[in-house]
């Protein structure tokens, strides 16, 4: 019986993996992209993109999910996306406007001084990004981006609420059929999926430690 | 006609105006020194000739050719600004190594990243062989500002004379056909500015073209050829260090070095 949930739990759990993981990998690039928005000399770009963070970031996920999900089928007549892809997307967006808040933080906190160092020494304006900025960026975003990443784990259990069958899911699931400690049980696999971040995270930051930014 | 002049330099931040008509010269192998009390625009006019800043209004002529006029040249393009701002070096006052490179990578990142440039347009430069032509330099810089035993340490463990030599030799790296100083000392600890200006007079030795804003006065007097006094955004008097030192003839010069012996005498 143990095992069998166990197996049951973890079929869920790979589908909580994936949603992590590639919010992950697609929310980092694009947010980047955002913050890049954010700080656009261009008022146009600066100010649209700044309400967007805002509306993302003012309303709850689980909303975002499920707009995402019903909208266009209300609107059009269609099923544009599938269940998983529809949290996918509501994931990244969400994701990327947190992450494009931090960047924009880690960014606008190296100094002035750095850019004029490059720029008196030739440097092209990518040089200077790619080459200076970036890696002092990386070293002191790392324990926000940690916080942000470490509670993507957790959210991804929102999923459930358009029936995506994640851990979470699959835990009720057994609950309403009257067993009630799967779900509890649940718990011991974020706790051991977030140790195995922590511990990444803590790598991280020791192997920036050799410099002080 | 000198070899660096600069005509008329005007500049305004907001309704501030900090540049108000610059004008002075300087020959090949000089070394200039600016001093002034603060807010009297010298950073400003040093910023302005690193193209940091863009003046209102003036000329600027290094060598015979015309590197900024302000009629034509309101806007530049990057690229072009970056090939004007190698003729000059600048070393900050508060040092801006970069956290993440050591002593020798900080030296030589901008002449690799030049030589990487240079080889994809010309594909007979010999990268190898280059490139150890820029670290044998940087080699030779650290010996000459005595970081030799530092060359593979991280800028946070310097201190912040070393860490300002450092920014010496790395404006260096680049071969600057004139080399700037802002305040270069003046975030240093007393004891430190020794090191560092010990460096820079080595570098008059070499006959190199230099201008230096500072606020050390005996430095001023001891190492430049000329020097500027600047007061309120425009030059109140200049000449040789010994003559505008002992005789001062503007009634501004004469407060403002009477203002630093009161210190120094406190």
């Amino acid at each position: 019986m143990f095992w069998q949930i166990t197996l049951d739990l973890l079929e869920g759990f790979g589908n909580t993996c994936l949603l992590f993981i590639l919010t992950l990998v697609l929310a980092l690039p694009l947010g980047l992209l955002v913050a890049f928005g954010a700080m656009s000399k261009i008022k146009a770009i600066k100010g649209t993109v700044r309400v967007f963070i805002w509306i993302i970031r003012g309303t709850p996920l689980m909303l975002q999910v499920l707009v995402i999900f019903y909208v266009p089928g209300l609107l059009f007549n269609v099923n544009l996306f599938s269940r998983l892809i529809s949290v996918l997307i509501a994931f990244v967006i969400n994701y990327a406007c947190y992450f494009a808040e931090i960047y924009r933080g880690g960014i606008e906190s190296i100094t002035k001084g750095q850019y004029e160092a490059g720029q008196v020494l030739g440097l092209t304006k990518a040089q200077i990004f790619f080459k200076i900025v970036l890696l002092q960026v990386v070293k002191r975003i790392v324990p926000p981006m940690s916080n942000e990443i470490i509670t993507l784990v957790k959210d991804t259990s929102l999923a459930r609420v358009i029936v995506v069958v994640e851990i979470l899911k699959k835990a009720e699931n057994w609950a309403t059929k009257g067993l009630i400690w799967p779900l509890f049980y649940t718990g011991v696999f974020y706790l051991l999926f977030v140790g195995v971040l922590t511990l990444i995270f803590r790598f991280i930051e020791k192997k920036l430690s050799y410099f002080k930014a | 006609m000198a070899y660096l002049e600069i005509k008329d330099f005007y500049k305004t931040f907001g309704n501030k105006e900090v540049l108000k008509g610059i004008s002075f010269s300087v020959e090949k192998g000089e070394v200039v020194s600016i001093i002034g009390s603060s807010g009297s625009g010298k950073t400003t006019l040093l910023r302005c000739m690193n193209f940091l800043e863009t003046p209102d209004n003036g000329e600027m002529v290094l060598d015979g050719e015309t590197l900024f006029n302000a009629e034509k040249d309101k806007k530049t393009k990057e690229k072009e600004l970056r090939k004007k701002r190698l003729n000059f070096g600048l070393v900050f006052q508060s040092f801006n190594l970069f956290p993440q490179y050591n002593v020798t990578d900080n030296i030589t990142l901008a002449p690799l990243l030049q030589l990487k440039e240079r080889c994809k347009k010309d594909k007979t430069v010999n990268f190898a062989e280059e490139k150890q032509k820029i670290v044998d330099e940087a080699e030779k810089l650290l010996e000459k500002t005595g970081l030799t035993d530092k060359k593979n340490d991280y800028p946070c463990v310097l201190s912040g004379g070393q860490q300002q030599r450092v920014a010496i030799a790395r404006a260096l790296a680049l071969k600057p056909k004139i080399l700037c100083f802002d305040e270069p000392t003046s975030a240093l600890d007393p004891e430190l500015t020794g090191e560092v200006l010990k460096v820079i007079r080595s570098l008059k030795g070499e006959d190199r073209t230099m201008i230096i804003v500072t606020h050390e006065m005996g430095f001023a007097k001891n190492v430049s050829d000329k020097v500027v006094f600047m007061a309120k955004g425009v030059i109140e008097e200049e000449g040789e260090p010994k003559e505008l030192f002992e005789n001062p003839k503007s009634e501004k010069l004469k407060a403002f070095l009477a203002g630093i012996n009161n210190k120094e005498g406190e």
